[in-house]
C-alpha cells in the first residue's frame, strides 16, 4: 500500500501534467507547470521523513537522533527560489505574447507566427 | 474529448509507474546515510543548531551560490524582457482608507520580521530566502496600496550588485585563509562564539551569508514586482 504523501505527490504531478498537455491557455499551462513543481517538493519531503521524528533543528530535547533527514528539506529550499525563478521568467514572456498578439491561446499564437 | 481522454489514460498509466517506482522507497524509514553525519556534527562543525541552513550555507554552499546566480539571472531577465524607454504604473484606483492605512502601519513590522528571519537562520526555521522573500512582500503590499509608489531604484540596484558581490568575496576569503572557496573562516579558525552555540552569536559565517542572501532575495523580487506592474506609456 502506497503511503499517501507519496500518492499526493503523485496525483499533484499528474494535475499539472494534465493542464500542460491539454489546456490551450498560457496562463494556465503555467498554472499547471507550478502544480507539478509543488508535486515535486512535496515527493522529495516525504522521501526524508522518519516516522515519529521532529524537525532537524537540534534544540533542547531534540538531538542528533531525533530529527529527520536534512537533505531533502535543503535541497527543496533551492528548488522552490528556482520554480520562483523560472515562473517569474515565464510570467514575462506570456505578458509580452499578449502584448504582441493581443492572446493567449496557444493554437493561436502558433497560426500567428510567420 | 478523444484529446482529454487519451491525455487522461496515458497520466494513469505514467502514475502506475510512479507508484510501482516508489513502492520501492519506504516511507517513514530511517534510511539516512550522509544526512545522520549532518545531524552528528553540525553543532561542532558549524556551530548552527539548524541542520537544514547549515548545510544549505555550509556544508552544500555552492548549491546556494547556484541558487542565486539563478535568481539574480531572473531578475536580469524579466528586467530585459519587459524593458521599455517609457514605462510607468498604470494602476488608476487607490486602495480604500482602510488598505492604505492598514499598509502604512503594517509594513514595518513586516519589513521587521523578515529581518528576524534572515538573521537567526541558524537558529529558527527559515533562513535568507524566506526572509527575502517576506521583505519583498512588505514592498508589494505598499505596490498595491498607493497607485503612485515605486521602490527607490538606485538604491535597490546597487544593494544587489554590492552584496551579491559580497557573498562571492566572502567566499573568496576563505579560499585565501583556508584553501577552499566558502571555506568557513570564521568558526573553524576563530572560533567565535564556541560557548555560544544556539544563540545570537554563534554560527560561523551563516548569519552573514544570511543577512546577504536576504537583502538581495529581498531587492531581487521588489525588483520583479516593479518590473512586473509598470505598463508601457503611449505619449
Amino acid at each position: 500500500m502506497i503511503s499517501v504523501y507519496y500518492f499526493g505527490a503523485i496525483t499533484l504531478i499528474l494535475i499539472g501534467l494534465y493542464a500542460v498537455l491539454v489546456k490551450k491557455n498560457l496562463l494556465k499551462i503555467l498554472i499547471g507547470l507550478s502544480i507539478m513543481e509543488t508535486g515535486v517538493n512535496l515527493l522529495l519531503v516525504s522521501v526524508g521523513y522518519v516516522a515519529g521524528k521532529s524537525a532537524p533543528i537540534l534544540s533542547e530535547g531534540i538531538g542528533p537522533a531525533q530529527a529527520v533527514d536534512p537533505i531533502p528539506q535543503a535541497l527543496v529550499l533551492t528548488a522552490i527560489v528556482i520554480g520562483v525563478a523560472t515562473t517569474a521568467m515565464a510570467l514575462s514572456v506570456a505578458i509580452i505574447l499578449h502584448e504582441k498578439y493581443g492572446t493567449l491561446n496557444v493554437e493561436e499564437i502558433r497560426r500567428l507566427r510567420g | 474529448m478523444l484529446k482529454r481522454a487519451l491525455a487522461i489514460i496515458s497520466l494513469l498509466i505514467i502514475g502506475y509507474w510512479l507508484a510501482q517506482g516508489l513502492a520501492g522507497v519506504p516511507f517513514g524509514e530511517d534510511k539516512m546515510l550522509v544526512g545522520q553525519y549532518y545531524l552528528d556534527h553540525v553543532k561542532e562543525q558549524t556551530g548552527a543548531v539548524n541542520a537544514v541552513t547549515a548545510i544549505v550555507v555550509n556544508y552544500r554552499g555552492f548549491d546556494t551560490l547556484g541558487e542565486v546566480t539563478v535568481l539574480f539571472i531572473a531578475s536580469t531577465g524579466v528586467g530585459a524582457l519587459l524593458w521599455r524607454k517609457k514605462r510607468e504604473r498604470t494602476a488608476k484606483t487607490e486602495g480604500s482608507i482602510v488598505l492604505t492605512t492598514g499598509t502604512r502601519l503594517l509594513v514595518p513590522f513586516v519589513m521587521l520580521f523578515g529581518v528576524y528571519i534572515f538573521i537567526h537562520g541558524h537558529l529558527t526555521p527559515g533562513g535568507g530566502f524566506p526572509g527575502g522573500a517576506t521583505i519583498a512582500t512588505a514592498f508589494l503590499l505598499l505596490y498595491m496600496a498607493f497607485i503612485t509608489y515605486e521602490i527607490p531604484h538606485k538604491a535597490f540596484e546597487k544593494t544587489e550588485g554590492i552584496v551579491g558581490m559580497a557573498y562571492v568575496l566572502v567566499g573568496l576569503i576563505g579560499l585565501a585563509i583556508g584553501g577552499y572557496f566558502l571555506y568557513d573562516w570564521i568558526w573553524q579558525d576563530w572560533k567565535f562564539g564556541a560557548d555560544n552555540i544556539g544563540r545570537l552569536f554563534s554560527g560561523g559565517f551563516i548569519p552573514i551569508i544570511y543577512t546577504i542572501i536576504g537583502l538581495k532575495v529581498g531587492t531581487e523580487l521588489s525588483g520583479i514586482i516593479d518590473n512586473m506592474l509598470k505598463e508601457e506609456v503611449s505619449e
